[in-house]
């Protein structure tokens, strides 16, 4: 049963305007020091029982961590961080083995009921024994991992998904448990010195998703992982890795909330993907992290990376993510096209209000002949919020027959805000097709008076008009997510009207 | 004189020290801080490197390494001028102004060299040029020595002119640097076609300051032909009053490296600034288009067309930014870029952009980027026309489409000539 | 006359012509009938000499002299004509421009004498007062947002200036109604007489009405199946591709 549908009705119920998600869990903590250095990256690694090879990688990391320097490039303005004054690792400290729902930290629970997690899925969620693997009847099951600052707290259906040889678990888990697959994939796509965040993340990441399908399997069901960042002044540095092998299918999404604070806090994951011949990564995000108060105070700097290589023939890796929240997003959902007609896809919806800023988009590198690519980009800015799309084609000698097809549309609601696109494009072959489109536009006010004189609220309206501008990208996520993520659209402009 | 040692930047740097007590207007401490100030700023920056982000696609290297002198001593005798576009023009020769050379008379308004007009130009020079920004202005106005200086009192129809400028190899590496100052009063009107010639191993860095008063308006074309051993680096700051109106359009077809860069801001309500041009390069060229259009007041109107035809081992480059500011309510801006690729070896890099900082506006941008449409091509065939008469009829379609956007005749019967010219060497020489 | 014998043809690696005889007579109108993908229109690109179109075997003659072996103009300059199911637009290039090119190209390939603008126009327009074609049709792109009917008219418009020997017509009725259909079929029943001969690809038996054929011939799986008089068309029409299948 998909939390995320649980999650629907309780954004559904829920009347007054703010944050939905902005609880703090009051579990019991366990923290390294603040700060960081190369101890911190020892203790991270021992704390997880790491093999003295990923110690090795950390470091060489964290090495070239600090080496570099923040990017300034993105078209978005903060404070600086002090990267000396968080905590790199918090965990909590009851994980394991409950008997039953009553065992279980009820602040958790909480927490859970909160996220809109119904009872089965808490107690499996909640790793409560022989709480079992059985979908609620009628439901389409969705098996969730749930990362809670920086640990993994329970995946579910996990003994369904192993029959099917599917690995669904947590990175750790999969550190000890398939060395081979981690350390053969990781890094092969982000490397740990891609760039700052992706090499502080490198040095400090403490758990996530690994997934694997085997060959010639379709996986079952939706893959799911919910990033919660819970306690105060922790970063969270999550890794996902991804395989799909020969053949293979997998749809996997990614939601996350975080509470309400003053502070800033960052969240500085990476994704990587690895699709092989003929198979299909579909990678869904909604993003609902803290975005600050009506002022601009407070909220999450989402400094993501995330990318996927397409290295088999008819590969296909497809992006869709609707960024609603966060202080500061910077994220380029990318995809590396290798093998010979493979395809990347990128559908993304991001809105700015109050001050939030983001700078997003994709990049796609035409390596391989016939490899096509299609971005959607829908950037709305309300508020003082500032929204810009920046993207890069680039397509090499060699990717004869290439294609590639991009739209940005920016909408704005107000005069206060900013509207930005930006898109590279780089072709080194002649026979390859590129088209890039790009339109601004506002809500006009015959739109809003005649929804409004059909009787629609002057802020149901702006949400109808905006899910139509959105309808390209909402289509392209699985069913559950989409209704969601319109729910989650209405929400992130309230007060940008009137 | 000896020949100079010190290469790019510090060569210039050297050789603004040696000369700034010789150059145009040194007597006038105000030109000389404008000089100095210039001279700091190219100082602190030197050539822009592809760190700088609006450089990132053309590479100033092969400038930066050479050495250039200044045309020390004025060209005599006799000068092949091209076949002319209008009856009045004023002729440059290596930068200077060569009233000899020039056809000028009877106009109802001032035209002429800027060295000789100085006096006049204070309130004008330097007001548009950021120096401080672009390192290739800060180098013209270190080392300007003349330009054209046009001044169009209030309702005045200027009627035709042409520009023409003419590089002469003196067989040794040279530069120069015209600055070019046109401003045109209130309701002024003035079609402007550009000429740009020359030989030999030169750099041309023209600075162009342009000052279109309310609802007066501006038709500039220009032709920029050197051979493919000139360096063009262009840099145009326009401005635009309310009403007011400027066109430009470029076609850049034949020196090794070409940068067109355009600063256009609208300041006033309803002014319209129409950016157009064709580029083309073949085997070892190369050609950048860059521009910037600033809308800082409401209602008013943009429109660029650029095509970019890239054959041989040749890379192409577009930029084009739209900036719209808060109080810039109804804008109209559109942007189109496209290139076509006649060969694997070319590249093309393009950068459209668009900064909107207000609500109620109708921006767009797109861009293409392909080769040949094999279908059209085919289709041209089944019509037995030849394989080599298709391409050619596909390409003069895809150029002339830009050309369209012309209304002045005598203009666009010269700017398709141009075109036709590029094509008819290309085809020649394959 | 156009001789075809055994043509085999591939596209993208895939069979789709799996051995064509016909033979369409000098003064000849003969109509090709088959389902959807049954290679009416792979036929016709073979026969102009599309890319990607590979001949595997067999052969093709017109007048004597081997097409196969040809450029696509080389094609066009030897008479032959294709009206395309899907005209191409060519933004930028003139109706006019693109015809008088055309025309003079070949003109040109024949030795004849090349026509000056006035010739042309003069010509041009009495064809298009033919084809019920406004005047500034010639002045617009080729095919430039032209409706489905212009389009069509347009091709016709060209092979009326051209004077091709032979014209193949691939589905030229598709998206017309039935004036613009009539206007279509008389300008090709002008065209009729003892030098010229056509090739009308079609799924239905309507436009045949309008054009009736000396033959008709049914395709199916990239081959003749059957061939026979104008009635044959209306024995499909009535008893569908696949009854005239299992009865060949």
């Amino acid at each position: 049963m998909p939390a995320v549908t649980e999650t629907i009705e309780a954004v559904q119920s829920v009347t007054e305007s703010g944050y939905k998600w902005g609880f703090e869990t009051d579990i019991e903590m366990e923290f390294a020091p603040k700060g960081l250095n190369e101890d911190i990256v020892r203790f991270i690694s021992a704390k997880k029982n790491e093999p003295e090879w990923l110690l090795e990688w950390r470091l060489r990391a964290f090495a070239a961590w600090k080496a570099m320097e923040e990017p300034t490039w993105a078209a978005v303005k903060y404070p600086p961080i002090d990267y000396q004054d968080a905590y790199y690792y918090a965990a909590p400290k009851h994980t394991k083995g409950p008997k039953s729902l009553d065992e279980v930290d009820p602040e958790l629970l909480k927490t859970y009921a909160k996220l809109g997690i119904p009872l089965r899925e808490q107690e499996i969620l909640a790793g409560v024994e022989g709480a079992g693997s059985t979908p609620a009847e009628g439901r389409m099951p969705v098996a969730v991992d749930a990362v809670f600052d920086s640990v993994s707290v329970a995946t579910t259906f996990k003994d369904r998904l192993e029959k099917e040889g599917i690995i669904f678990c947590s990175i750790s888990e999969a550190v000890q448990k398939h060395p081979e697959l981690v350390r053969k994939y990781l890094g092969t796509v982000v490397p740990q010195g891609d760039n700052f965040f992706a090499a502080l993340n490198s040095a400090v990441f403490t758990d996530g998703s690994f997934v694997y399908i085997p060959k010639g399997v379709r996986c079952p069901m939706e893959l799911s992982t919910y990033f919660r960042i819970n306690a105060k002044s922790t970063g969270q540095f999550e890794r996902t890795l991804i395989i799909a092998d020969a053949g293979s299918h997998v749809s996997y999404l990614e939601g996350c909330t975080a509470p309400m604070r003053d502070e800033n806090q960052l969240h500085a994951a990476v994704v990587e993907l690895v699709a092989m011949d003929d198979a299909t990564i579909k990678y869904s995000t909604v993003q609902n992290w803290y975005p600050g108060d009506a002022e601009g105070k407070g909220g999450i700097y989402n400094f993501v990376t995330k990318r996927g290589a397409c290295r088999g023939a008819r590969s296909k890796i497809s992006w869709t993510q609707v960024e609603t929240g966060s202080a500061i997003t910077w994220k380029y959902p990318s995809c590396i096209l290798q093998g010979a007609d493979s395809v990347g896809e990128f559908y993304s919806v991001a809105i700015t209000n109050n001050y939030q800023q983001a700078d997003t988009g994709t990049k796609m590198f035409h390596i391989g002949p016939r490899t096509t690519s299609t971005i959607v980009s829908k950037g709305i800015s309300a508020g003082h919020g500032q929204n810009t799309y920046r993207g890069l084609v680039r397509i090499g000698a060699k990717a004869t027959g290439a294609r590639n097809f991009t739209q940005c549309d920016s909408l704005l609601i107000g005069d206060l805000c900013g509207a930005h696109t930006v898109p590279y494009i780089e072709n080194r072959c002649m026979s390859a097709k590129v088209e890039h489109e790009a339109t601004t536009s506002r809500i006009a006010e015959d739109q809003l008076f005649y929804c409004r004189q059909r009787g629609l609220t002057e802020e149901e309206a702006v949400g109808l008009i905006v899910n139509g501008f959105c309808r390209e990208v909402l289509k392209e996520l699985p069913m559950e997510f989409a209704v969601e993520a319109q729910k989650l659209l209405q929400i992130s402009l309230e007060g940008s009207v009137g | 004189m000896t020949a100079p040692v010190a290469t790019g930047a510090a060569g210039f740097l050297a050789r603004y020290e040696g000369l700034k007590d010789h150059l145009p207007g040194a007597r006038k401490p105000w030109l000389n801080q404008l000089r100095a100030d210039a001279a700091v700023h190219f100082a602190a920056r030197g050539f822009p490197t592809r760190r700088v982000e609006q450089w990132k696609y053309t590479d100033l290297a092969p400038v930066a390494q050479a050495s250039f002198a200044e045309p020390l001593t004025m060209v005599e005798g006799a000068i092949a001028l091209p076949v002319p576009n209008a009856e009045n023009r004023a002729v440059f020769v290596d930068g200077r102004f060569r009233p000899d050379l020039s056809t000028l008379d009877g106009l109802a308004f001032r035209v002429g060299g800027l060295a000789q007009g100085l006096a006049d130009a204070e309130p004008w020079l330097g007001a548009l040029a950021k120096p401080g920004t672009e390192p290739l202005a800060a180098l013209n106005t270190m080392l300007f020595e003349d330009g054209l200086f046009l001044d169009l009192p209030e309702g005045v129809d200027g009627g035709l002119l042409e520009l023409v400028s003419i590089a002469v190899d003196p067989g040794r590496p040279f530069a120069f640097h015209p600055r070019h100052l046109f401003r045109l009063g209130a309701g002024a009107k003035l079609t402007l076609i550009e000429t740009a010639t020359g030989r030999g191993h030169c750099l041309h860095n023209p600075v162009f300051e342009i000052d279109v008063a309310e609802n007066a308006t501006l038709t500039h074309g220009r032709m920029l032909q050197e051979e493919a051993t000139v360096f063009h680096l262009s840099t145009i700051y326009a401005t635009v009053a309310a009403g007011g109106t400027y066109d430009n359009f470029t076609v850049a077809a034949g020196p090794r490296l070409t940068r067109n860069e355009i600063h256009a801001a609208l300041t006033g309500p309803k002014a319209a600034c129409h950016m157009n041009g064709a580029q083309m390069a073949s085997d070892g060229q190369h050609v950048d288009t860059t521009t910037a259009l600033d809308h800082a007041a409401p209602d008013c109107a943009s429109r660029q067309t650029y095509k970019t035809v890239l054959a041989g081992r040749s890379r192409g480059v577009f930029q084009g930014k739209i900036h719209v500011h808060r109080v810039a309510q109804r804008t109209d801006g559109y942007q189109m870029n496209q290139a076509l690729l006649l060969s694997d070896e070319a590249e093309i890099d393009s950068k459209p952009q668009l900064e909107i900082y207000a609500d109620d506006v109708k921006c767009s941008h797109g861009a293409t980027v392909g080769a040949l449409d094999a279908d059209s091509l085919f289709y041209l065939r089944t019509r037995g026309i030849p394989e080599s008469q298709a391409k050619a009829m596909l390409v003069e379609a895809f150029l002339h489409e830009a050309v369209e956007t012309v209304t002045d005749d005598t203009l666009r019967t010269a700017l398709t000539r141009a075109l036709d010219n590029w094509w008819a060497r290309q085809e020649a020489s394959a | 006359m156009l001789r075809i014998e055994g043509l085999t043809a591939e596209v993208e690696g895939k069979p789709i012509l799996n051995g064509v005889d016909l033979e369409v007579p000098s003064g000849e109108v003969h109509a090709i009938m088959g389902p959807n993908g049954s290679g009416k229109s792979t036929l016709s690109y073979v026969l102009a000499g599309r890319e990607g179109y590979v001949v595997t075997g067999g052969s093709a003659t017109f007048n004597g002299v081997d097409i196969l072996a040809i450029e696509p103009e080389e094609r066009a300059a030897a008479g032959l004509f294709l009206a395309f199911q899907y005209p191409v637009e060519l933004p930028g290039v003139g109706n006019a421009t693109f015809l008088r090119t055309a025309l003079n190209a070949q003109r040109r390939a024949k030795g004849e004498s090349e026509l000056d603008a006035m010739q042309f126009l003069k010509l041009a327009r009495e064809r298009m007062k033919a084809l019920s074609m406004p005047e500034d049709m010639l002045k617009r792109g080729v095919n430039v947002g032209f409706s489905g009917g212009e389009k069509k008219r347009n091709e016709i418009l060209q092979m009326a200036m051209l004077k091709p020997a032979l014209a193949i017509l691939d589905e030229t009725d598709s998206g017309l109604d039935i004036d613009a259909l009539k206007i279509v079929s008389d300008g090709v029943n002008a065209m009729r007489g003892p030098d010229f001969s056509a090739l009308v690809i079609t799924h239905y038996q309507r436009l045949l009405d309008y054009i009736v054929p000396d033959r008709v011939h049914v395709l199916i799986s990239g081959r003749i199946v059957r061939s026979g008089g104008p009635e044959l068309a209306q024995e499909l029409e009535a008893q569908g591709y696949a009854a005239v299948q299992a009865a060949a």
